[in-house]
């Protein structure tokens, strides 16, 4: 039954084609660089990336303020982050990210905290900078443990022109030196969550890096030292990485950002070598370390046993023969757990067809990570990928997937009633679509509250996930037995 | 190895492995650089203090876990309970994502709406091709029936017009010039989502009632002897609007219901996705007009829509979320009151078997402590059925409640005698409560899931029962509302306190002789 590549390719197309009536003209021909159907060979997934979100189309996507308190400042646990503008940013996304830490919050740590400058009309009309000031006060009185505080601009404040700069030197300054990073994420800038990472990552770079503020600590460095960038410690996931670097012998002295504190990322230009996960949200900084530090860094892939033994040996080889030997033996170590889990979860797996759209780096690194499982990963697409992710997306796909970036919602209903997939893997968002429509669904920004998934811990929770979302029962009633 | 494919650990368990338990005490002493743990702890125990509370309260600018959401979040519910109606929030598009991820962590269902996705570009020039091609763009693709307009702070700060964008638009063709295009100005940096709310609702009316933007004649008011009813913003409003109807329905009345979006967040898993489902249809707000009177189940989510619903001729009767016997005879006697019919049997029999209920539980609420915060009507709600159970609703937040609210609630607690204790706390947020928590203890928290935090410091134990609630499911699907609602706060607040009395007997040998079957 199962189709020829050439026959997939026609459908595929034939289904861009019938999607792509439904929009007004104009709108159609912008929307058509954006879906494809993959071309094996070809140096990218032939689709436009990074581009602006059509007006009324449903876009999935969020915004620079989203990219960079939600996903870079965000996690970084000693410091105070302020949602510097209304009350509704901060609000929507308290918490949601499930960025895992250790500390007391409140008191040394405020991840899962809402601090907010809630603006006032009067704040637009007079400006804020003279409130920022008194915040800053008020933090410093009585959050007296935290190591530092960023302030994570709102579309108001571009627009009304406040110099948070200016007010982040003086308080910085007026506290001793503390650690005060202005951050100039509007939503309204660039087209996604992506120049919000981009402006993050300039933001430590320019002000944690090269700010007046940093602090020198005493630090002995080791051979063997290695940051994990890119890594938001999502249900755990950089804790379930960080063992497999220690147990090759490796030292990990910060991690980027998830569970992070102010001083790891000081401490970061003194690592040999940065392993990035998250290559969209951090790719900026790592260049730059290579740059000014000369710290070479290496792209990695911690889902699924097949991407992690690979990426294992691909960091290892950046070391000496004591961590290549010691990567085998972690290899070594966890392949009998590796072969439980798929001989558990395979049978009732294979030949699953999954679609997926999701953020940062999941629209290909978890391909490996189902193909694990024996599924297939048939269509998938970029929230905000720029083109080097779809360059890199091709080392994952088969011939014929259906691409589709920025998908409209839409777009992603028809795909999904016509591919009929077994398994959808998006977000929140996204999630009750499909299950109304009787298809399986996770989460895979939030590992639907689960996790970890990377690492070889993860995995298993990764498989055992997929199959209950696939093989629930509940899928099986969803059509009453009196209709045919 | 911590895990296996036997027994699969999950992040709660997995990371208390001894495996990691030293990956996270080694992280912590060479790399963290945190401040001495005896340092840690004086700060802990300062944050208890009456001195902490003074400063903490002291608090001019920054705001800490406040509980309020922004203006277009309400916009986003409104244009949810009007028929096939699609949201329209015009300004920057990561707001829409939020609201939509907001409401569907709370419903666990779809939530759709479009943004108008203006970006550097659209805050220098404006936003008025993004209206063009948004509005163009969305009537096509979703075929609504209806796009209601609301708007981001950024297109607020810019001053965008909404009136003439949509005009424009329409001589652009964007949708046809006789579509429905109701909007709303909705800044985030006044209010919160209940004012949303009643900015948008009143964006409709206004639509429909006062000739469409000067592009129709305005209605002229008919009397009849119907009634209106709005339920204002409401995170219970699935299982609340199903057993309002029930009750209106026992009336025999002639009613309508101005924005329903219960069933918008209700719709069945059976194979098929429906973008829209029920709400208040056009032909319902524009009778609505001619109504008797309406009833405004929420005052503070209503306060301009009150208003321009009596400046047209209506009777405008205002409620504040009433919650138990006392709230609930007073809305069923309103009803009684404006359409002469009498309060049914049924519900007069219901009404006696909350009371029932309540007789037999009371011994074990009364005279229990309780903190609440949530929205100011919700807030007046509870407080009144805690009085009447003879508890004592000791602090009552609303970080979105003003002056007005709080003599409006200080006049409630005045009535009882169970309220001498009990303050009121207009404009704070759960920083305060959490000052409050340490200083003056209650026996229990009322609140919405980010009064976990509060439980996990302070030992309080919380009673879920205010928007959103993200971490516990389907809440919203039964009803606080009427009789059989109080029935349903009722149980609530007694579960709580049977497991938190359980919890502290349970040590065998020690306490369990207070570890009662009967209770």
């Amino acid at each position: 039954m199962s189709m020829t590549v050439d026959e997939k390719k026609a459908q595929n197309a034939a289904l861009i084609a019938e999607v792509l009536k439904a929009y007004p003209e104009k709108t159609a021909k912008k929307r058509a660089k954006h879906l494809n159907v993959h071309e094996e060979g070809k140096p990218d997934c032939g689709v436009k990336s990074n581009i602006k979100s059509l007006p009324g189309v449903m876009t999935i996507r969020g915004c620079a303020y989203a990219g960079s308190k939600g996903v870079v400042w965000g996690p970084i646990k000693d410091m105070i982050h302020i949602s510097h503008g209304p009350v509704g940013c901060g609000q929507y996304s308290w918490a949601a990210r499930r960025n895992y830490y250790i500390g007391v919050t409140g008191v040394d740590t405020f991840v899962t905290m809402q601090f907010t400058s809630d603006f006032q009309e009067k704040d637009i009309v007079f400006g804020g900078d003279k409130k920022l000031e008194v915040i800053m006060d008020e933090i410093q009185q009585l959050f007296p443990l935290n190591k530092g505080i960023s302030v994570q601009s709102e579309c108001p404040i571009g627009l009304i022109g406040d110099d948070i700069e200016a007010v982040s030197k003086k308080k910085s300054k007026e506290y001793g030196g503390h650690t005060i990073v202005p951050v100039r994420c509007e939503g309204f800038r660039g087209v996604s969550q992506s120049l919000g990472h981009h402006i993050a990552n300039d933001a430590i770079r320019d002000w944690v890096f090269e700010g007046t503020t940093k602090k020198e600590r005493e630090f002995v460095s080791t051979p063997y030292d290695v940051a994990i960038i890119g890594d938001y410690n999502i249900g755990g996931d950089a804790w379930s990485s960080r063992i497999l670097l220690e147990e090759m012998g490796l030292r990990v002295i910060a991690q980027w950002s998830g569970d992070g504190t102010i001083a790891e990322l000081e401490n970061t230009p003194k690592a040999k070598l940065n392993v990035l996960h998250c290559y969209r949200s951090m790719n900026y900084i790592s260049r730059h370390m290579e740059e000014k530090y000369g710290i070479p860094w290496v792209e990695y892939n911690f889902f699924g046993p097949s991407k992690i033994e690979e990426s294992l040996r691909e960091i290892a080889s950046h070391f000496d023969d004591r961590i290549k030997e010691n990567a085998e033996k972690v290899i070594a170590k966890y392949k009998p757990l590796m072969q439980a889990v798929i001989d558990k979860y395979r049978p009732r797996l294979e030949g699953k067809k999954v679609m997926l759209f999701v953020g940062g780096l999941r629209p290909r690194h978890v391909i490996g990570a189902y193909e694990d499982l024996g599924m297939e990963v048939v269509g998938t697409g970029y929230e905000f990928g720029h083109n080097d992710d779809y360059q890199r997306t091709t080392h994952y796909v088969k011939d014929g997937t259906l691409i589709y970036d920025d998908v409209t919602g839409y777009e992603f209903e028809k795909f999904v009633e016509k591919v009929k997939p077994d398994l959808v893997g998006s977000g929140i968002k996204e999630k009750y679509v499909f299950q109304k429509m009787g298809v399986p669904f996770r989460q895979m920004h939030s590992w639907d509250y689960s996790g970890p998934y990377h690492g070889y811990d993860g995995f298993a929770i990764f498989a055992r996930d997929m199959d209950m979302a696939i093989s629930s029962p509940i899928w099986g009633l969803s059509r009453a037995p009196w209709k045919k | 190895m911590p895990q296996s494919a036997d027994k699969i650990l999950d992040h709660e368990h997995l990371f208390r492995e001894p495996e990691y338990q030293d990956l996270l005490k080694n992280k912590k002493e060479q790399f963290e650089y945190n401040h001495p743990d005896a340092k840690i702890q004086e700060i802990v125990e300062w944050t208890k203090t009456e001195d902490y509370k003074e400063k903490n309260f002291a608090r001019e600018a920054l705001t800490v876990n406040p509980a309020k959401a922004c203006q277009p979040l309400g916009a986003v519910y409104v244009a949810n309970g009007f028929h096939k109606t699609l949201s329209f929030v015009h300004g920057s598009q990561g707001c829409v994502a939020y609201y939509r991820s907001h409401f569907s962590r709370h419903f666990k269902e779809p939530t759709s709406c479009v943004s108008s996705s203006m970006t550097e570009d659209a805050a220098v020039f404006g936003g008025l091709n993004n209206m063009i091609d948004g509005l163009a763009n969305s009537y096509n693709l979703y075929k609504p029936d209806m796009i209601a307009v609301s708007t981001t702070c950024m297109a607020e700060v810019i001053g965008d017009d909404l009136n003439a964008f949509i005009k424009t638009s329409k001589d652009k063709g964007s949708v046809p010039m006789e579509f429905d295009v109701p909007f709303a100005h909705t800044p985030a940096f006044v209010g919160s989502h209940i004012t949303g709310y009643d900015n948008a609702l009143l964006g409709i009316l206004r639509h429909f009632w006062d000739g469409k933007a000067d592009t129709a004649p305005k209605l002229e008011r008919q009397p009849n002897d119907a009634i209106n009813f709005i339920f204002g913003f409401d995170g219970f409003v699935v299982g609340n609007m199903k057993e309002m109807k029930r009750i209106l329905d026992m009336f025999e009345i002639d009613y309508n219901i101005i924005c329903d979006p219960s069933e918008t967040w209700n719709t069945p898993t059976d194979g098929e996705f429906r973008m829209y489902e029920g709400g208040t249809t056009k032909e319902t707000v524009e009778r609505a007009l001619h109504s008797k009177a309406t009833v405004i189940f929420q005052e503070f989510c209503c306060e301009r829509t009150a208003k321009f619903i009596a400046d047209h001729g209506q009777e405008v009767v205002l409620l504040n979320s009433p919650i138990g016997v006392a709230g609930t005879d007073k809305f069923l006697m309103e009803i009684s009151r404006l359409t002469g019919k009498p309060i049914p049997a049924e519900l007069e029999k219901e009404r006696g078997q909350l009371v029932d209920a309540m007789a037999d539980s009371q011994a074990h609420l009364h005279g229990k402590r309780y903190a609440m915060y949530g929205d100011p009507d919700m807030m007046l709600g509870l407080t009144e059925f805690l009085l009447e159970l003879g508890a004592e609703p000791v602090h009552i937040l609303a970080t979105n409640g003003e002056k007005e609210w709080a003599a409006k609630v200080q006049q409630v607690l005045d009535a009882s005698p169970y309220g001498g204790g009990c303050k009121v706390y207009p404009k704070r947020d759960l920083w305060h409560m959490r000052s409050l928590l340490y200083t003056e203890p209650v026996d229990f928290l009322i609140g919405n899931t980010y009064g976990k935090y509060l439980e996990r410091d302070t030992g309080t134990p919380l009673i879920r029962m205010v928007f959103p609630i993200f971490d516990r499911h389907h809440y919203h699907r039964y009803p606080i509302w009427g009789y059989e609602g109080g029935l349903r706060v009722l149980v609530m607040l007694l579960d709580e306190f049977f497991e938190s009395i359980d919890t502290n007997t349970i040590v065998p040998g020690k306490t369990d002789y207070s570890y009662d079957i009967i209770r």
